[in-house]
């Protein structure tokens, strides 16, 4: 029976990231996208906690409080360029998303 | 005991993952996120970090998938059932995916072991503070780490004016 150590939560944490990366590849949908990216995010905050808790050391789980805050901004930020954008082009596909190219 | 509840959040995690990704209704794949978050907050209960729990639950599941739902709600319904969910590289996007997270579980797997659990230890440091992780975690943030939580607050203002802006009218 083996015991519950960092590289359990280490191990998550990467598998995390890894669907949170195939989602921000594969979907179309730019919503979708962000919300992919809170995957992410999850996984630095597993991260961040495990490694807080197997130090130990506190300053681990001060950095996840203020990841969430940058997070909550991102996607506040984020889905307000969603609108937008929605509002001048009437579509949410990545793909159709192209004023830039030349 | 322990290695058991990690493996159940474990699998809920990661399943409710997949599932989110792969879901071509996109109100379904934020239910699927909701349950992700609950379900990284228990592991954050199981970590010892019982704020951190609340404020993910408060924050993540309370929050941002309200926010999710919201520019679902207003952005078109058709746009959501589109037929077409995926990129046309979706495959090799996927097996890439697949390659960077088997990589970097296997350079985690064999690296962290000397970081061992002491239980004992963490107690004592995790809850310096009349004995609480909330009290302790509110020590730092308002001694050592203040300037940081000032910063935080200011960029969060900054973020609040900005989404306002980009919703008005007329950008």
């Amino acid at each position: 029976m083996a015991t519950l150590g960092l590289n359990h939560y280490l191990l998550l944490s990467a598998l995390l990231f890894g669907i949170g990366v195939a989602g921000v590849l594969m979907r179309r949908n730019v919503i979708m996208v962000l919300m992919c990216l809170e995957l992410i995010f999850n996984a630095a905050n597993i991260n961040l906690v495990a490694v807080s808790r197997f130090r130990p050391d506190m300053t681990g789980q001060v950095f996840t409080i203020f990841t969430i805050a940058v997070a909550a901004a991102e996607v506040a930020i984020g889905l307000g360029l969603v609108i937008a954008m929605f509002r001048n082009s009437q579509t949410v596909n990545v793909d159709e998303i192209h004023l830039l190219k030349g | 005991m322990e290695i058991y509840a990690f493996y159940a959040i474990a699998a809920v995690v990661l399943s409710s993952a997949v599932l989110m990704v792969t879901s071509r209704n996109l109100v379904h794949s934020i239910v699927y996120m909701v349950i992700s978050f609950v379900a990284v907050g228990g592991l954050f209960i199981l970590l010892e970090a019982e704020f951190v729990a609340a404020v993910q639950i408060l924050v993540y599941a309370g929050g941002i998938v309200v926010l999710f739902l919201f520019v679902v709600m207003l952005v078109n319904v058709t746009e959501t059932y589109q037929v077409e969910f995926l990129h046309r590289q979706w495959l090799p996007a996927a097996v890439l995916s697949l390659i960077l997270a088997t990589q970097i579980g296997f350079l985690v797997w064999g690296n962290a072991g000397d970081l061992s659990a002491d239980p004992s230890a963490s107690a004592s440091v995790l809850r310096a503070v009349d004995g609480g992780n909330t009290e302790t975690l509110g020590m730092m943030l308002y001694t050592d780490y203040l300037l940081p939580f000032e910063v935080a607050s200011v960029l969060l203002l900054v973020a609040m004016i900005g989404a306002i802006y980009l919703s008005k009218k007329r950008v």
